[in-house]
């Protein structure tokens, strides 16, 4: 009367690994979603302090080479795609390994990249929403007009750009707890966006913070940022595309090292 | 019965200087259930660690179907539910899954898996918002949907009610019938006694008891009198053979090797006795016995 099963063994069902990465990252962007304190930070934080600090206090007084509001749609962007990376990673990765989640699935026969390339997945969508969101306002409220080809490369750069902090956030979430890492990741995000020049120009700052600028990722990523719009940049691209490269993979060499010893 | 679904061999497992496993050799095969039984930190569930791949032995080996576990073909034929999951907490039961359910060749159809593990009218209620006992029903959805031929529950029936309970013991004794092979770890030695076709008692690492239940059982020979007496159970418990007595109201209830005599002794003293009750000892005074002992003997 109990049978086990109404319907009978499958013969060959199509066992496919892509339906696998494909739901995970369904599911990835679910979990941010439903998530407010991930996804209302994320999206309305840059967008505002752009608002505010990029449009509304500096409308119209341009100076020198610099125009207030395409640099800092620049600044406020590469702000706004290290979050995704920091939170989206560092806390969930943290919480996921607490509570046993991340042991769990090394029971399980869930593909074992397919984890880490949906959270990939969706930081990098994320950094598309916020890039699209800080272009709206730009293109509507400041005026702002760019040739197609810039706007283009401003957005590979965010996009891509997402991937550095992405694996300080593994790293951090490989190391503390869920409750001590919002706090933790909320210590290298914002001190670091200051000190890289994001919220107030660099050329503002004391001479040994400018000077000390080039250890943070976030400060190469800005001024790729900044050629990319043709703002005034220091320093070679190439330098600061291989500092970011060194930034991701040292971080995530040492996050593997970590997760793999994690039971 | 050709090969076991899962062996330990001869499997020695520290934590530091904690010896979780020490020298164990265990076995589960297809269509039969193993209860794994001890108190805690008897090392239960680093077995089903080392089974899972989770952990590696010091010493001694363990294997799943006859190969190393932990590889990606042994996973899809186990299904596995531990006693904390960590499942995210904002996705829905219909999602968790679905996701789950992508992982094996040949899952059971979603259906099923909602019979099965009971889970009608949660499948768009989000994990996080369920009760304990509707979240253990969902990770032992999990656990079974992948049709394992292996299945390790640790803990299972935690926080159920008695009917979850009950519809959890049929669908585990179903899939027994169809030859799964399952390992189980328990608390409540009712649920070893309903289920188990093989009993191990594990204690510091060591496994002090095997067998059958009834085998298990045997291992002590004692029995249970109860009755409503007006004697002192002070004095019956001096009795020579008696073990303990004790008052429960207007019964006492005896403790004893040899019921036989002591119900002599009993009628001879209190002519008024009603009610008189012999039972053998169950699984669960076994087991306290048997711990017990060890215990004793490694302090």
């Amino acid at each position: 009367m109990h049978g086990i099963a109404a319907t009978p063994y499958p013969a060959d069902r199509t066992f496919s690994a892509w339906r696998c990465y494909v739901l995970e990252a369904k599911h990835e962007f679910l979990r941010l979603l439903r998530t407010p304190m991930f996804c209302i930070p994320t999206l309305v934080f840059p967008a505002m302090f752009y608002l505010l600090f990029g449009v509304m206090l500096n409308r119209g007084n341009a100076a020198g080479a610099l125009t207030p509001a395409v640099y800092f749609l620049a600044s406020y962007g590469v702000f706004g795609v290290m979050a995704p990376g920091l939170f989206g990673f560092g806390v969930s990765v943290a919480l996921d390994r607490d509570q046993g989640w991340l042991t769990l699935r090394r029971a399980l026969p869930l593909p074992p990249g397919a984890y880490l390339v949906a959270k990939l997945a969706m930081a990098m969508l994320f950094a598309a929403l916020v890039f699209v969101l800080l272009a709206t306002i730009a293109v509507t409220v400041a005026g702002v007009r760019l040739p197609a080809p810039t706007w283009a490369l401003l957005f590979v750069v965010e996009v891509c750009g997402v991937l550095p902090f992405c694996a300080i956030g593994l790293f951090v979430g490989s190391v503390v707890g869920g409750q001590a890492a919002p706090a933790l990741i909320n210590l290298i995000y914002l001190p670091m966006s200051f000190l890289s020049g994001l919220w107030i120009p660099l050329l503002v700052l004391p001479a040994i913070l400018r000077d000390a600028a080039p250890l943070w990722p976030a400060y190469h990523l800005g001024q790729l940022a900044y050629a990319a719009v043709g703002q005034p940049a220091v320093g070679s691209v190439v330098v600061h595309v291989a500092a970011l490269a060194a930034v991701t993979l040292f971080f995530l060499a040492l996050a593997r090292r970590r997760l793999a010893r994690a039971a | 019965m050709s090969e076991p679904a899962a062996e330990l061999v001869d499997v020695c497992k520290r934590y530091g200087a904690v010896a979780a496993l020490d020298r164990v050799d265990l076995s589960a095969r297809r269509g039969e259930l193993l209860a794994l039984l001890g108190p805690n930190g008897a090392g239960k569930s680093t077995a089903i660690a080392l089974w899972l791949g989770l952990a590696r032995p010091d010493s001694g080996e363990a294997r799943l179907f006859g190969t190393a576990p932990g590889t990606m073909s042994a996973r899809r034929r186990v299904g596995v539910m531990l006693q904390s999951a960590g499942i995210p907490e904002t996705l829905k039961v219909a999602e968790l899954l679905a996701q789950t359910r992508a992982a094996y060749p040949a899952p059971y159809p979603t259906d099923d898996c909602v019979r099965l593990a009971g889970l009608d009218g949660l499948m768009d209620r989000r994990y996080g918002r369920l009760s304990g006992g509707q979240q253990r029903r969902v990770q032992f959805a999990l656990a079974i949907c992948g049709r394992p031929q292996l299945l390790f529950l640790d803990e299972p029936t935690v926080g159920l009610d008695v009917d979850a309970r009950t519809a959890l013991w049929q669908t585990i004794r179903a899939l027994v019938a169809e030859g799964c092979a399952v390992v189980l770890t328990t608390h409540y030695l009712e649920e070893a006694e309903a289920l188990a076709d093989r009993v191990a008692v594990l204690a510091h690492g060591h496994l002090v008891a095997a067998g059958s239940v009834v085998e298990v059982r045997a291992r002590v020979a004692q029995k249970r009198i109860r009755c409503i007496s007006a004697l002192d159970a002070d004095l019956v418990g001096a009795w020579p053979e008696v073990r303990s007595a004790c008052r429960d109201g207007e019964r006492i209830e005896i403790v004893t090797d040899a019921a036989e005599a002591v119900v002599r002794q009993l009628l001879f003293e209190d002519g008024a006795l009603s009610e008189l009750e012999v039972r053998r000892a169950g699984l669960a005074e076994a087991f306290v016995e048997i711990t017990r002992t060890v215990t004793a003997d490694t302090a």
